[in-house]
């Protein structure tokens, strides 16, 4: 049984846990790790090419809880991190996982960017709307009048929408799921990390501690309703035009105007050419000028450009 | 201009060989004008020409304005011997418009030459020994070029009286002319000789300027020689150094370096990227260290006091990374386009929380790319952030100097993905950390998590008060090891005297002058310069105690308690009160004489 032996351990969850959470028990944001571990099982992406990285928050902490290649950043920056490894290393899957304060407030502008440059990664927002690590201040999502230590007569501000936000940055695979539906939520995450290009997923993870029952409305065993997108299937019937077409950027958005809970599943999706992909077809079309010339080769030739 | 290298017409040449010419051995030409009247493209000439040229040697200095049309002007020093500055008075000034002659005729030396568009300009000035020498630069170009092309073309008319002048090689200007323009058509190339061979003929009338001025045989002198400026040579000592990827943001003066790093790295296989803000940058940067490729991030200032919580984070996680600062001046967005040194203490410790981590600083162009290198090999041996401080006056400078030895600086650019066994640690507490990066196999199954929060050799955050400790000293302990393998400055001058200067960065070039000019006067002065900041070299104090002041010549601000930022530096590490500062915030490189005003003032 020599080449059993080789063959590469199929990956299973016992692998692929490492420190227990810190989240307070009940936390939403367990479901979304539980999840990403099956849909990894499922997938069996090679060990090493797993990469997550994270900024900073209670969500930010991902990092710690995966075994695998993992940063654990400053807050607000990861996309530009991950965006760094997944430009230069076509070879791994790059994951970034952040909270609504990390990614929407103090990395907005990074999140804009990454996604009109359509960079091929992966990146899951668990969203609560809250700051939970600095112990409940206002954060882009918190709904107006909600009370937090920043807003004690009720948040002032008009929240972002985070789905239309994504949408019209160009982002090219946006979807939303609850960290109650562990099913949905698995579909959605394997369909964002089989999406070549820039993936993202909201979650609504409700942070039990500073704001406990935040998302009751779209779970149904509190009383809520889940409601899901039908998307077209494109089978020429009288129903499908109905339907939701994951391309139309204008369909996207009149879903994320629906009133809160709204509705789960993918808002958008289109195939445009990642950032890698455009890059790399410049650096294999300047290596081929070149004639492939070595380091050496076209320094020497730079300084006698010189002389 | 040092006292035995005058150009004046008067101190007649020694060799008696050229009989009708004035033998130079060094001239400052400055020439006065708008940015779009393409003097920069002179400059860049007669750079070119120095580098190809065994004979003439020269550095040359822009002070271009941002704002295009703006008033622009470059200085030029062409010599046959060491040039060492820009010059501190012009020998010559080739005025271009009535602002130029009245905003830089007071940079002439007495007994200089003025050489003036009489079409635009007006010599006012007659109360001083300055020789006038009126030249319609305008109506000749416009003439000479059958008045087509409006206004173009000055500037190469400007070059050929210059080549006239100087006697410079005819032919070799042609060829660099013809190469230049070569790849913009027949029209231009013929356009540009026309104006070029107008000026190169023109009849000077001037009885003075009559004879002509050429420039001495320099001594033994490198044939391989290049030619370019600092930002250049940085560049391409960051590629020679194993730089593939890396990413920023514009900001003058450093832009020029990620422009060329963007357009260069895909040729060799790797990818400089425009990041979103400066934030994103040095993130971005870091992501590529940490995928195994060093990695670069510069910008001037500002941008570098947006990147501090990064750099800050580099040193914790012990990322490795080479970042660049082309300083320039002021607080705030400051003075754009004005050199300072004022980013020293930023640069040590901009960042939040006890963050030890290396500074250089190149002393002159060629040191831009040996700096380059350097900081490539030290920021991978130590997995640390190195940062470099270059400044605006290096950034644009042009000057010749010997090819690099590729043999001796090539560093191959490699991916690191052995098997890392089950001993790994990510942050050994006595042992240097060598990262795995992604896609490493991990043989004893455990995958490294890099971190910004304090912890324990596993990469396991750790809040515990010994952890923190040890972890602190081992980061210490990694940048003073550093100390141990740089060697101390050499001494310029003798090793023991009255005075001794000690300078860092650009100001290498007036400082040496200044020290040349000294001795020459009989006075005990002898001069040091740093290339290494943080840490500094090991037994600076043995130099010091040989000599009774230690004056400290930088251009940044006195500060609350009258010292520089270096200065303040050496008397904290040394606790030594013969310590002194000279300092400024000109904006403006130093001239020779305002070292030795600062230093008599103090030594007197
Ligand atoms: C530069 C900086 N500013 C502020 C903080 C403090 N801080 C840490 S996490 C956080 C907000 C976290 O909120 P979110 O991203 O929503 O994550 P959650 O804890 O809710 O999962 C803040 C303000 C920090 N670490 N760094
Ligand atoms: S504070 Fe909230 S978000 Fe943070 S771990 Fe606890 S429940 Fe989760
Ligand atoms: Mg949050």
């Amino acid at each position: 049984m020599a080449a059993a032996a080789d063959a590469p351990k199929k990956l299973t969850k016992k692998e692929l846990s490492a420190d227990h959470p810190t989240w307070c028990p009940g936390c939403g944001d367990f479901a979304v790790l539980a999840s990403f571990f099956k849909v990894l099982e499922k997938l069996q992406i090679p060990h090493e090419q797993i990469c997550t990285i994270a900024g900073i928050g209670c969500s930010s902490r991902f990092p710690y809880f995966v075994n695998g290649h993992g940063v654990h950043f400053i807050h607000g920056r990861a996309l530009p991190l991950a965006t760094g490894v997944s430009l230069s290393r076509p070879d791994l899957h790059v994951f970034a996982f952040g909270g609504d304060g990390d990614g929407y407030s103090i990395g907005g502008n990074h999140l804009d960017h990454a996604a009109r440059k359509n960079v091929n990664l992966t990146y899951v927002v668990m969203d609560n709307f809250v700051y939970g690590l600095t112990k409940k201040q206002t954060s882009p999502t918190s709904p107006q009048g909600f009370k937090s230590k920043t807003d004690p007569t009720g948040a002032i501000d008009r929240p972002i929408n985070p789905m239309k936000k994504l949408v019209s940055n160009g982002a090219t695979f946006v979807a939303r799921t609850h960290a109650t539906q562990v099913k949905h939520m698995m579909e959605v995450f394997e369909r964002a990390i089989l999406h070549p290009g820039f993936s993202v997923v909201e979650v609504l993870s409700e942070c039990v501690i500073f704001y406990p029952g935040a998302f009751d409305a779209g779970n149904p065993r509190k009383g809520g309703e889940f409601d899901l997108i039908d998307e077209k299937k494109w089978d020429d019937t009288p129903e499908d035009e109905a339907r939701h077409d994951v391309t139309d950027d204008d369909a996207a958005f009149a879903l994320a105007s629906l009133d809160f809970p709204g509705k789960f599943g993918v808002f958008y999706e289109v195939d445009h050419p990642t950032k890698n992909q455009l890059e790399q077809r410049w650096i294999d079309a300047s290596r081929e000028k070149v004639k492939n010339a070595s380091a050496r080769e076209l320094l020497s030739e730079r300084f006698a450009m010189m002389k | 201009m040092s006292a035995t290298a005058s150009p004046a017409p008067k101190e007649q040449s020694s060799s008696g060989s050229s009989t009708d010419s004035t033998d130079l051995q060094n001239a400052v030409i400055r020439f006065a004008g708008n940015s779009q009247d393409g003097i920069q493209t002179i400059g860049a000439f007669l750079a070119k020409l120095a580098g190809r040229s065994a004979r003439e040697v020269m550095t040359y200095m822009t002070i271009p304005s941002t704002i295009s049309g703006g008033p622009s002007i470059f200085q030029v020093n062409l010599g046959s011997g060491e040039v060492l500055s820009p010059g501190d008075e012009a020998d010559f000034l080739v005025a271009f418009y009535q602002h130029s002659y009245d905003n830089h005729i007071n940079a002439l030396r007495d007994g200089g030459v003025c050489i003036y568009d009489s079409d635009n300009v007006e010599a006012t000035v007659n109360e001083r020994d300055i020789q006038h020498v009126a030249i319609p630069i305008t109506s000749t170009t416009v003439e000479a070029l059958g008045g087509s092309t409006r206004e173009r073309g000055k500037n190469l008319f400007v070059l050929g009286l210059v080549t006239q002048l100087f006697k410079l090689d005819h032919d070799k200007v042609v060829a660099l002319i013809e190469r230049q323009f070569g790849r913009k058509g027949e029209d231009v190339i013929r356009n540009a000789r026309l104006a070029f061979d107008a000026g190169y003929a023109y009849q000077i009338g001037s009885d003075i300027v009559k004879q002509s001025y050429a420039l001495r045989a320099g001594a033994s002198l490198d044939k391989d020689r290049i030619t370019t400026d600092g930002n250049t040579a940085l560049m391409y000592g960051l590629i020679a150094g194993g730089i593939r990827y890396g990413a920023g943001y514009p900001i003058t003066p450093w832009s020029s370096i990620m422009e060329g790093l963007r357009t260069e790295l895909p040729k060799y296989g790797g990818l400089f990227v425009q990041a979103e803000d400066e934030l994103g940058a040095v993130a971005m940067a870091l992501g590529f260290s940490y995928a195994g490729h060093l990695a670069v991030t510069g910008s001037s200032g500002p941008g570098l006091s947006l990147k501090m919580e990064a750099l800050s984070y580099a040193v914790m996680a012990e990322l490795p990374l080479v970042v660049i600062n082309v300083q320039r001046g002021g607080p705030s967005t400051g003075l754009p386009t004005s050199v300072e040194q004022s980013d020293l203490m930023q640069a040590i410790y901009g960042s939040h929380g006890d963050t030890p981590r290396i500074v250089l600083a190149p002393k002159n162009v060629e040191d831009c790319f040996y700096t380059a290198v350097e900081a490539c090999q030290l920021a991978r041996k130590y997995s640390c952030p190195v940062l470099v401080l270059t400044d605006q006056a290096l950034a644009t400078r042009i000057e010749a100097f010997r090819e690099p030895n590729l043999d001796e600086c090539l560093i191959e650019a490699t991916l690191d993905q052995e098997p890392r066994d089950e001993n790994f640690k990510p942050y050994p507490v006595d042992g240097d950390t060598r990262h795995a990066p992604p896609g490493t196999k991990m043989l004893g199954g455990t995958y490294p998590v890099v971190t910004g929060l304090e912890h324990d050799e596993w990469g396991h955050p750790s809040a515990s008060p010994e952890m923190h400790a040890r972890m602190n000293a081992k980061r210490r302990e990694k940048i003073k090891a550093v100390a141990e393998e740089l060697q101390l400055p050499d001494i310029f001058g003798d090793e023991s005297g009255e005075v001794l200067l000690v300078g860092w960065g650009s100001t290498w070039g007036p400082i040496r002058e200044a020290t040349i000019r000294a001795r020459e006067k009989g006075q005990s002065l002898s001069s040091l310069h740093l290339r290494h900041l943080n840490p500094l070299p090991n037994g600076l104090e043995d130099i010091f105690a040989n000599f009774q002041h230690v004056i400290v010549v930088e251009m940044n601000d006195e500060g609350l308690y009258g010292y520089g930022q270096l200065a303040t530096l050496l008397r904290a590490r040394y606790c030594d009160p013969k310590i002194r500062s000279v300092c400024k915030t000109d904006g403006l490189a130093y001239k020779i004489r305002e070292i030795l005003d600062g230093v008599a003032e103090i030594v007197s």
